[in-house]
């Protein structure tokens, strides 16, 4: 087994295969059994440099339920940082009071910077439009528990492919489990090719759509993402193509008895409300196994487990 | 006279300096603005247009007294990979170095990422090579890949 104490987690290219399938046994653990006191002499630094409350409340109540203290901000302008304090810093002081470092930054490459200045472990919760590696692995143990495996799935994307870096995110980790993959996007914001290059890259094939209906029959997982108005230089454009990709009860007719839905939250209206009471729903479960995820990385990080 | 002989005398023309040889003709004057060649007090010969067996036309700058330092020679080797230096002391070329494009840069790129955390806090840029013909640099912080190469200020 890999010793992943005091390393960080920026990217998820941080972690070998072997690495993430460790991150899942462990979720699964905690999923038993969430409430262990085992990180009681700890302190968790979270520290958000941009509000994002389902991720920080994710995150926090992990540590909570390991029994660690949790100290840190998740509004920036009531910090020094206001009166322009540098990032170094910051994090060079929230090092000194903290064990590990939970952080979220509206810049890209914040994470990483941060993980060199400070002299504890930190765990990346979103670096701008960069990566949001803790959403891909509760991605992944999702996709685990509900298939029972990863491997050889249909993994089907829907909506925003080209800005989504969660999609984008999960097609490269999914790209170690010989999956097969359904591109349903319209066609200004479809799979960018540096994606599509890497799939081809490791051997592996993809399909776009532009009509959610194909998909349906043989999707084994049908992750869907929110078409936002702002992507589209046309209004008009948005206006033709939104409604397109909502996902209804009706159009789930047809699909696997195993498929399950997985949308990242919060949902607007791309999921129709009647597809909860559906079989298929996973979302909500999806949010709440983030809890375990983070828990097994809190506790592999910090070398208690 | 040698063809060897007569090559050297043409590239040694200063008596102490270094010669950049084998530009290509369309980015002599790229070259010129990175290593801020507009700027220097000494003497600078620019030739460009000449023709080479390798490049067709190349180009050629030569600098008095001007013996290039690391960051700078990796600078010059993104712009022109396949440049040759030619240090000269006392109208000898003591050192020839064939340019290569080095594995990782730092510090000379800016990162084209307007919301990369390096152009926005006092941070020491880096770069890796991922690819170098063409050459294809990503951020070690923000992760964006660029082909279009900006150097810093
Ligand atoms: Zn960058």
């Amino acid at each position: 087994m890999a010793n992943l104490k005091g390393k960080n987690l920026i990217s998820i290219t941080d972690y070998t295969k072997e690495e993430y399938l460790q991150i899942l046994e462990l979720a699964s653990e905690f999923e038993k059994q969430p409430k262990q006191p085992i990180l009681s002499d700890k302190v968790v630094a979270s520290i958000f440099f941009e509000p994002s409350t389902r991720t920080r409340l994710s995150f926090e109540s992990a540590a909570n339920m390991l029994g660690a203290r949790v100290i840190g901000f998740s509004n920036p302008a009531a910090t020094s940082l206001q009166k322009g304090e540098s990032l170094h810093d910051t994090i060079q002081m929230v090092s000194s009071y903290s064990d590990l470092i939970v952080m979220r930054h509206p810049r890209d490459g914040a994470a990483r910077y941060a993980s060199e200045v400070a002299s504890v472990p930190v765990i990346n919760a979103g670096d701008g439009a960069n990566q949001h590696p803790t959403q891909c692995m509760l991605d992944l143990y999702s996709i685990q528990k509900t298939q029972g495996g990863l491997d050889n799935l249909n993994i089907t994307m829907v909506g925003d492919l080209k800005y989504g870096r969660t999609v984008h995110s999960l097609v490269q980790a999914m790209c170690n489990f010989n999956a097969t993959f359904h591109f349903v996007s319209p066609e200004e914001l479809k799979m960018p090719s540096s994606v599509k290059m890497h799939i081809k890259n490791m051997g592996l094939e993809y399909y776009q759509y532009t009509n959610l209906e194909d998909v349906i029959p043989f999707s084994d997982i049908i992750y869907m993402t929110r078409i936002q108005r702002e992507r589209f230089s046309d209004p008009l454009e948005y206006e033709r193509v939104k409604d397109c990709y909502i996902l209804d009860a009706a159009t789930l007719k047809g699909c696997k008895p195993t498929m399950k839905v997985l949308h990242p939250l919060p949902r607007v209206n791309e999921i129709a409300t009647d597809v909860d009471k559906t079989p298929y729903a996973y979302y909500f479960q999806q949010a709440q196994n983030g809890v375990y995820v983070r828990q097994a990385l809190m506790a592999a990080i910090l070398g208690v487990k | 006279m040698s063809n060897e002989r007569k090559k050297e005398l043409v590239v040694s023309a200063i008596d102490n300096g270094t010669v950049i040889d084998h530009i290509p003709a369309n980015e002599i004057y790229k070259v010129v603005k990175i290593l801020n060649l507009d700027q220097y007090n000494d003497e600078v010969l620019i030739g460009t247009n000449l023709s080479s067996k390798k490049f067709g036309k190349k180009g050629i700058i030569k600098v008095k007294n001007k013996f290039f330092e690391e960051t700078e020679v990796n600078k010059i080797s993104l712009v022109a990979p396949n440049a040759t230096l030619i240090v000269i002391k006392d109208y000898e070329v003591v050192e020839k170095i064939q340019l290569n494009i080095p594995q990782e840069i730092k510090k000379i790129v800016k990162c084209i990422n307007p919301n990369c955390i390096t152009n926005i806090e006092e941070i020491e840029t880096y770069f890796k090579v991922v690819d170098k013909e063409p050459l294809k640099l990503q951020c070690h912080y923000c992760e964006k890949t660029m082909t279009n190469i900006r150097f810093e200020e």
